[in-house]
């Protein structure tokens, strides 16, 4: 069981989470785990709470009840970019690249906690700070490569194909050596070739550079090919949690996605 | 030959001016993707600062040489700038963050009117002057070519040499830096920003110090050719036409654009400006904006504005 081996101790706990928004309840008292290297999804009909969950744990909204605690650190009342330092990435349900900019220089962008050297350094090019720059570019580099967008470099992004958008998007947050990565429906209005290649990636990610994934989406049979673990939310409750196999077999499951008959 | 010559030249200085005061505006909506209306508040809280400090530091420390006193009263009006930029980011621009642009608009409508109110509250109200020793006498060139050669300013001369080192340098440092790339990236989007680690509150304390050095400078130049007075904080309107121009976003269009608006002005007024009764120099600039505006809607150099559908 390869499987099993690879997977290590928790990184991520999530416990008993709620969020409301003045009188509306996103999310009612969520619990679940992520575990080292693996692949953990978040799945949910529309309106099931999957991307304030994923919110809560970027630090972008604050849950009124509830611990997140990644590494053993708990993190209520941190901002996004506290969180970022802490190794977190996440990519975006509808994307938020920097539009104007070449997609060398989105991913590059992506580096900036890793860059030291100060304001003035970098306005006079001092040695060390021309130094740095060709350093992080050879890692941007092998992340362009990963991607498969040589072509694109110095393209702006916003001239690029949404699939394409999606995959710097990814490469921008991977630029963060993140030790947590957070994909926000990364497979959400693709063709299935597009799908094709981002499972891919996502995998090949995992594989080789061993970095966590927790995603959402709302695709399912991307989801039961390609996660480990799967938390299925409705209307901002857990209504299941366990390996696909499971969580296709749960009632509850079927009749938040099928519906009942009355 | 000679006097359309000489009206050109004097056209590309004052529009080098222009270009000054629109780099402001640039370099504030390109960090934070609003338009400042301070802006031209900042150039008469700048100057103001500049000219009252000219006055005072020499009093206080005791000091004769003029040269002395205007090094520690420009760096003493730097530093004013950027505490009112740090201020501006703590008291206002911090509590916004993702909020519609309308709102941070909104926001420095409300900057201007305070700082025009608390420059003068602070400094005086009456008209200060600077003078920092530009050479006042006009030069003559060229006078073998033409006839009677071609008297420039040099006052107007220096000034567009500084304005266009300045805008050489800062164009350098946003294409050029990592500091520069993430205030590009700031001005795409304030939250994926947030989520890569690039510290908003910092890099609007940044770009709201530059924008101030920017208004310093400009609140130099202006003031020390036409004194320090309120009706200085009014060029900022003069500097719209040149953004719409340019582009909001590009560092190369606010200085193409305020050329094209300054020597545009002084050229109509001569020539067109008899034919419909003189004075079309003060709304020239408008009306060529406006004409503009339906041709290029996104200025000479701004981002093509390209909607999926």
């Amino acid at each position: 069981m390869a499987l099993e081996r690879k997977i290590g101790d928790v990184v991520l706990d999530v416990r008993g989470i709620s969020l409301a928004f003045g009188g509306v309840k996103a999310l009612t008292d969520i619990s679940f785990d992520v575990r080292e290297h693996e692949i953990r999804a978040i799945i949910g009909p529309n309106g099931a709470g999957k991307s304030s969950m994923l919110n809560c744990i970027n630090g972008v909204y604050m849950p009124q009840h509830g611990e997140i605690a990644f590494r053993g650190r708990s993190f209520n009342h941190m901002n996004s970019r506290q969180v970022a330092e802490m190794g977190l990435a996440r990519t975006f349900q509808n994307l938020a690249l920097f539009k104007g900019m070449s997609v060398l220089d989105n991913i590059m962008a992506g580096r900036n906690l890793k860059m030291k050297c100060n304001l003035f350094q970098q306005a006079i090019r001092w040695g060390a700070a021309e130094r740095e720059e060709c350093a992080q570019r050879e890692q941007v580099e092998r992340i362009i490569d990963f991607l498969e967008i040589e072509p694109y470099r110095k393209t702006p992004v916003g001239r690029l194909s949404y699939g394409l958008q999606k995959r710097v998007d990814l490469g921008r947050a991977l630029a963060m050596e993140p030790t947590l990565l957070l994909l926000d429906e990364p497979m959400a209005g693709m063709n299935v070739e597009e799908k094709q290649d981002m499972s891919r990636f996502i995998l090949d990610l995992n594989d080789e550079f061993g970095t966590t994934i927790v995603l959402i989406e709302h695709d399912m049979g991307v989801v039961m090919d390609i996660s480990d673990r799967v938390v299925v939310l409705d209307y901002g409750r857990k209504i299941g949690d366990g390996s696909p196999g499971e969580v296709r077999l749960n009632p509850d499951v079927i009749t938040a996605y099928l519906g009942t008959t009355h | 030959m000679g006097f359309f010559l000489e009206t050109l030249f004097g056209g590309l200085m004052s529009g080098m001016l222009y270009s000054l005061v629109a780099l402001g505006f640039v370099l504030i909506y390109k960090a934070s993707g609003v338009f400042n209306f301070a802006q031209g508040a900042m150039v008469l809280f700048a100057a103001l600062a500049m000219a009252r400090f000219y006055e005072w530091i020499p009093r206080w420390l005791g000091l004769d040489s003029k040269l002395l006193a205007n090094l520690l009263a420009f760096g003493a009006a730097v530093g004013v700038m950027m505490a009112v930029a740090w201020l501006i980011e703590r008291l206002c621009l911090r509590h916004l963050v993702n909020q519609p642009h309308i709102t941070l608009l909104m926001a420095t409508l409300g900057v201007s009117y305070f700082l025009e109110g608390f420059g003068q509250l602070l400094f005086g109200s009456d008209i200060y002057k600077i003078d920092v020793g530009m050479p006042k006498d006009p030069v003559i060139v060229l006078d073998r070519l033409f006839q009677g050669g071609l008297l420039i300013n040099q006052e107007d001369l220096y000034a567009a040499l500084i304005a266009a080192a300045l805008v050489a340098a800062l164009t350098l440092f946003f294409q050029k830096t990592a500091t520069g790339r993430a205030l590009r990236a700031v001005a795409d989007d304030h939250q994926a920003a947030q989520s890569i680690g690039i510290p908003l509150g910092r890099i609007w304390i940044i770009v709201w110090s530059v924008a101030g050095f920017v208004a310093l400078v400009a609140g130099v130049i202006w003031g020390s050719k036409l004194g320090v007075q309120f009706s200085l904080s009014l060029i900022a309107l003069k500097a719209l036409p040149v953004v719409i121009l340019g582009g909001l976003t590009s560092v190369p269009g606010a200085i193409v654009g305020g050329l094209i608006i300054g020597v545009g002005e002084k050229l109509s007024e001569i020539y067109i400006g008899p034919m419909l009764g003189g004075g079309i120099e003060i709304w020239f600039a408008y009306v060529l904006a406006l004409v503009f505006l339906l041709v290029r809607p996104q200025g000479l150099f701004g981002e093509k504005i390209i909607d999926r559908v």
